[in-house]
């Protein structure tokens, strides 16, 4: 039970995925505008990435292990996480609507947000076991979805600001991911 | 200059639609990686080897690939040719591979490499698509070398590991650490654009505009967000 503790809060945030590791950092920068879709944003990424840490974590072990096909986990696994998101959208959409409705949007994005595949690989370099992958998958998007909204609620109060004209859009919202990162450093102690 | 032809594309990824600095594409790479020039020259020169193959067999497969699954064919031939790299670069760079660890098999998400074979290599012969991809690679590539070499020299004061500035130097070990990369990164960009705001415009906004890309979630500063 410790030991999935400390894989939890490692994950979320003392290697906090985005602002340690910049994996995601595609859908970090891109939906991170307004708070809503930011949390909209942060749940699917949640639940897929649960989802397919377990789905990988189970192929790992049951097929290409036995099969000694190892060599073939990163095809296998974009091939799972993109039929999941699809399966994922089609599920939702057929019946929870109302989930649907709040996450729809943001499923096909999370194909190709590397925070996915990059968990699926990371569970397979450290050697976890199924369940401490998954925890692990859930506990990396819980970083994310903190990482995002933070951001989103930054970047709503900056919009009023008088930002120096080279530095608008883009390298302001770099420089507060700078000064977030340098926040989440001090959780490196924790552990 | 004349559309299509070799130069013209090159300019196009070096220059007009450079992945790092103009069109905000392919992040996760060029801050995780660049912690030290060579890092970033061993990533670029991957990624653009792939994105040159990737767009040769996307192109010269352009007829055969139904349109409703082109994504997951895209996907797979992209993520059998990293593969392939990954074995090539553990036999014969390993060095290289445990820098660069997890970041290599993560090329199969790279935005830049699913973007140019919607965007180009999926709709052109296949002569401009390898040019494109060669175009798109080294302009990744001259962004991951200069944000590399800024936060070597300044990180750990050497550049390809020779030491360059005087042993009295203290490195400001920030730099080399993950919110160095932001800093660097939004540094350079808004260095360009204060250049580019003292020329003259000729044309506006770069060809490649708003969902030019395969993945309309990437960073793309001006687009981003704009489907949703």
């Amino acid at each position: 039970m410790q030991e999935l503790l400390m894989i939890a809060v490692g994950a979320a945030f003392v290697n906090n995925v985005v602002l340690s590791q910049f994996l995601g950092l595609c859908s970090f920068l891109g939906v991170s505008k307004k708070m809503k879709t930011a949390a909209g944003m942060g749940g699917a990424v949640i639940f897929v990435l649960t989802l397919s840490s377990l789905c990988a974590g189970l192929i790992y072990k049951f097929i290409l292990v036995p099969t000694g096909i190892v060599y073939l986990q990163t095809i296998v696994f974009i091939m799972v996480i993109a039929a999941l998101v699809q399966l994922v959208e089609m599920f939702l959409k057929k019946s929870v609507p109302a989930l649907y409705r709040a996450l729809g949007v943001y499923l096909p994005l999370i194909t190709t947000n590397c925070a996915v595949l990059g968990v699926a690989l990371i569970n397979v370099q450290n050697d976890y076991t199924i369940l401490e992958g998954t925890v692990n998958g859930f506990a990396t998007a819980v970083g994310f979805t903190v990482a995002i909204v933070l951001m989103a609620g930054l970047r709503e109060k900056m919009e009023h600001n008088d930002v120096p004209k080279p530095f608008r859009g883009m390298p302001m919202v770099l420089l507060t991911a700078m000064l977030m990162s340098m926040a989440f450093y001090g959780f490196s102690g924790i552990i | 200059m004349k559309k299509n032809t070799p130069a013209e594309r090159l300019y196009n990824g070096l220059v007009k639609e450079n992945p790092t600095f103009v069109m905000m594409i392919g992040m996760c790479p060029t801050l995780a990686v660049t912690t030290s020039m060579m890092n970033g020259i061993g990533m670029g020169l991957t990624t653009t080897v792939i994105l040159t193959v990737s767009n040769l067999m996307i192109s010269a497969l352009r007829k055969f690939i139904p349109d409703g699954v082109r994504m997951p064919a895209y996907i797979g031939i992209v993520a059998s040719f990293v593969t392939i790299v990954e074995f090539l670069l553990s036999a014969y760079i390993p060095s290289l591979n445990d820098a660069l660890g997890i970041y290599i098999p993560l090329i199969v998400v790279n935005c830049i490499i699913l973007g140019r074979a919607e965007a180009y290599a999926g709709k052109n012969k296949v002569i401009p698509s390898i040019f494109d991809g060669i175009g798109m690679g080294l302009g990744f590539t001259v962004g991951l070398v200069a944000i590399g070499a800024v936060r070597e020299i300044i990180g750990a004061g050497t550049l390809l590991g020779f030491q360059v500035l005087p042993e009295s130097y203290e490195p400001v070990g920030i730099f080399i650490q993950a919110p160095g990369a932001f800093l660097v990164l939004a540094l350079l960009t808004a260095l360009l654009n204060k250049i580019r705001a003292g020329k003259p415009k000729k044309d506006g906004k770069p060809s490649g505009g708003c969902g030019s890309g395969g993945c309309a979630g990437c960073g793309n500063s001006s687009c981003a967000g704009k489907n949703l």
